[in-house]
């Protein structure tokens, strides 16, 4: 039956049923939504929901409940990653299952806090020192801010890892009609716990993600954001600290097929291919919708999953196209990306900065 | 009273040495911590060691416990989130002087907050491991590496700073107190946010640049009124205790999105999209709401974008709502219909009435110049409403008098979902009344 919500909730539902049981967060515009029903919720599902002095402690309050047991998450926007780039860099380097939501308005600085905008596609890439990969899903519809989440936690479980789910205001804060009860959910593995019993932490200096120990379950377990050997105590061993670094980098890299989400709407003939993510692609959808009504046969893709960069479905995508088109609200930033993988196609870029939404028939004037 | 005797179960260090300088007084609080780990008696599993950066920042390597080395300032952080997600496991944070400024908002916060974790400040008056420079806690007039004329800066309290904060516990000593080891298991047993501030030399820094001693420092206590003894010792209701108590009084489940039965018919063609443009204050959103469950009631589908400016009482309030008997991908659609209800969501607006077209319509409460537009419009006639209608019905009013002129689903829809609403709802459904009235007055 349906019902009339908006992203926020969609992502608050899919967090409770992922299992999520700690939740800090502050207070941002147009995140908030997301704190305040988890601070209602999360007590009345048996979690804690926490409103954090400021950014960087809410998301070390995740860190440390994360390490304790806890399926948690934060959610903020552009400002609060600003603030929580040190303690993801902490939790890529411990290792720290974590879902964190950026409902991204326009910057830079305070930018517009009631404004739409995907500026932070990069930045949640590259925004903490070191340049290691996390992964980042993008919804584009109410109903995929639900499956994204718990896709989220899953994948943070699968790789001990920060997982962002990247929308915008305008994803989160428009209402629409939505049957709740038919979002396809997604599978969220149990935590996978060590067994070895002389292991207190470890790392394989490969490609594989090992099981953690929670705190005071038979064992003592050590975390450490330095440089640490497999039993997490400190070591500037070049050999040890290559093997770790490397393996922070494998793991993920190499597993980039379990990752990758793309939907991709082909059409045979097409010269153009659009590329994009988030409430941009709704808008993009209807423009190449018009396009092929009149005539035209046109391709999409709409990335769900922006990091690692899909690239096998993209370069697939590709095809027989001549040009592609990457529509996003910011500079241009994951057309970088595309250019990147598109063997010398035109990829032509069609971008708003100035807190409007793109309008579908931006997308003709594009091709023009 | 009976003696207890208390036999401590023996040592939860490891076999690693300390690798602090000699005459530093890190080794000593961290044997007087592993004593009062002992007196605790708690598994060495369920102990977490939350450490800082800087040289305190080493020591829960030379704990056989549970341990956490984090990012400077915000181990009193990942302590919070540990113990609030496990309020079984025993916390025990040790920072230096330094954590006390970059992290001084959490240490404020958690004395505050009281969430039952120890925090044992390593104050040595300056940053040891980065090359002596002054930190909060540098006395006034004391040498350091970036203070060489004299700290000008007048030293943090920081026992005083979480008592009046709220601290259960805090208390001030020194590392060469012999009874460390018992107030550190005491402030551990206590419930709530403990935090001790033990004072001690840095044998690499500042008792060279400032000829200090175990004497000296203790007459710069006196000097500074920094005493030692309890700031705080008080009973609070811990915060995870408390939290989980009031989360168990609570009988409520999550909310859930309610659902909305299909109780109605709509014979609409096609999408329609209509920006109701009004003031904060003005129910502009609440109206569209109503609208938009109403048109879900009648089997169509409905979406809405919102437009207001950080300000919540002031400045317009605009929302955009798409009704459609098929699925919504996007709510980007040139409006068909523009309501101007306020001056400040006329301004907003002026853009999208422009956009009308031949076959559009433009809805406006009397008062306002309609702009120039390709389309129909209408004046509401207010002295048709058959009620006096207040400037926050009017967005209902215009909502449902559109409703009727444009055929977007039965009045009685919407009279069912304002019907459905928290307060107010009987005067709401007179106000869609008066709509229907309006509507009908203007020819709908």
């Amino acid at each position: 039956m349906p019902s009339y919500i908006d992203g926020s909730t969609a992502i608050v539902l899919g967090a409770l049923d992922a299992g999520c049981d700690f939740f800090a967060g502050y207070p941002i515009t147009p995140a908030s939504p997301i704190l305040m029903a988890l601070m209602r919720d999360l007590p009345r599902s048996g979690g804690v929901a926490v409103q954090g002095e400021d950014e960087i402690a809410s998301i070390g309050m995740c860190i440390g409940a994360s390490l304790a047991g806890a399926r948690a998450m934060t959610a903020t926007s552009g400002p609060g990653i600003s603030l929580y780039s040190e303690n993801l860099g902490l939790a890529v380097m411990g290792e720290v299952p974590l879902v964190v939501i950026d409902v991204q308005r326009l910057g830079p600085a305070t930018g517009g806090a009631t404004t739409v905008a995907q500026g932070d596609v990069q930045f949640v890439r590259w925004g903490t020192s070191g340049g290691y990969p996390i992964i980042a899903l993008a919804p584009s519809t109410i109903a995929e801010c639900y499956t994204l989440t718990m896709r989220a936690f899953d994948l943070a479980e699968r790789f001990r890892c920060p997982v962002f789910v990247l929308t915008d205001k305008d994803l989160n804060l428009t209402m629409g009609t939505a049957d709740v009860g038919a979002f396809p959910p997604a599978e969220v593995r149990a935590r996978a716990v060590e067994e070895a019993p002389d292991a207190m932490y470890r790392y394989e200096p490969s490609d594989e993600t090992t099981p953690m120990v929670r705190y005071g379950t038979g064992r003592p377990v050590r975390f450490t954001g330095s440089t640490h050997d497999e039993h997490a105590f400190i070591t500037k061993d070049p050999a040890r600290v290559g093997a770790l670094n490397r393996h922070l980098i494998d793991k993920i890299e190499e597993h980039r097929d379990e990752i990758e989400m793309v939907d991709a709407d082909l059409q045979d003939g097409a010269a153009t291919l659009v590329v994009s993510y988030g409430s941009t692609a709704a808008v993009m959808r209807t423009a190449v919708r018009r396009a092929r009504a009149a005539g035209a046969p046109v391709s999409m893709a709409t990335v769900h999953s922006l990091w690692p960069v899909p690239e096998t479905a993209l370069v697939e995508a590709m095809a027989g196209v001549e040009r592609v088109v990457v529509a996003e609200l910011n500079p241009g930033l994951y057309a970088r990306e595309i250019e990147r993988i598109a063997a010398g196609r035109e990829v032509r870029r069609l971008t708003r900065i100035d807190g409007e939404m793109l309008a579908p028939e931006e997308f003709q004037e594009a091709l023009a | 009273m009976t003696a207890v005797t208390i036999t401590p179960l023996g040592s939860y260090r490891n076999e690693r040495p300390y690798p602090f300088c000699p005459g530093c007084g890190h080794g000593p609080i961290l044997d007087a911590l592993d004593r009062a780990l002992a007196l605790r008696g708690a598994p060495a599993d369920r102990v977490v060691v939350v450490s800082d950066i800087g040289c305190s920042g080493l020591s829960d390597q030379y704990f056989a416990t549970s341990a956490f080395h984090g990012l400077h300032g915000r181990s009193i952080t990942y302590a919070t989130g540990i113990k609030l997600a496990d309020p079984t496991l025993e916390v025990v944070v040790i920072m230096g002087d330094g954590g006390t400024g970059i992290g001084g908002a959490h240490l404020i916060n958690a004395a505050r907050r009281n969430v039952g974790i120890t925090v044992l400040v390593m104050n040595n008056l300056n940053f040891g491991m980065t090359g002596g420079q002054h930190s909060t806690t540098t006395p006034e007039g004391a040498i350091t590496s970036t203070t060489p004329g004299g700290n000008l800066e007048r030293p943090l309290d920081i026992c005083g700073t979480a008592a009046v904060n709220g601290a259960a516990l805090a208390y001030r000593c020194t590392s060469f107190d012999d009874d460390l080891g018992e107030r550190i298991a005491e402030a551990m047993a206590h419930p709530g946010f403990a935090v001790l501030d033990v004072w001690e030399l840095c044998s690499a820094y500042y008792v060279r640049s400032n000829r200090f001693s175990r004497k000296g420092m203790e007459q710069t206590m006196e000097e500074l009124g920094l005493r030692r003894g309890y700031a705080a010792r008080r009973d609070v209701r811990e915060f995870s205790a408390a939290y989980r108590e009031a989360a168990a009084a609570d009988a409520a489940g999550p909310v859930r999105p309610g659902d909305i039965p299909r109780t109605h018919r709509s014979g609409l063609d096609g999408r329609r999209t209509v920006v109701l443009a009004g003031a904060a204050g003005g129910r502009v959103l609440s109206a569209a709401r109503a609208a938009a469950r109403a048109a879900i009631a009648s089997g169509l589908y409905a979406a809405q974008r919102d437009d207001y400016p950080v300000t919540v009482k002031t400045g317009h309030s605009v929302a955009s709502l798409v009704v459609d008997p098929h699925p919504i991908d996007d709510v980007s659609a040139r409006p068909d219909v523009v309501a101007l209800l306020a001056p400040e969501g006329a301004a907003r607006a002026a853009r999208d009435a422009a956009r009308l077209g031949p076959g559009g319509l433009l809805v406006a409460v009397p008062g306002l110049d309609p702009p120039p537009h390709a389309g129909r419009t209408v004046v509401l006639d207010t002295d048709a409403a058959g009620m006096r209608l207040a400037k926050a019905d009017l967005a209902l009013a215009a909502t449902a008098a559109i409703a009727a002129l444009e055929s977007l689903f039965p009045l009685e829809a919407l009279r069912d979902a304002v019907a459905g609403g928290p307060k107010g709802a009987e005067r709401m459904v007179e106000v869609v009344g008066a709509g229907e009235a309006m509507a009908a007055a203007a020819g709908g």
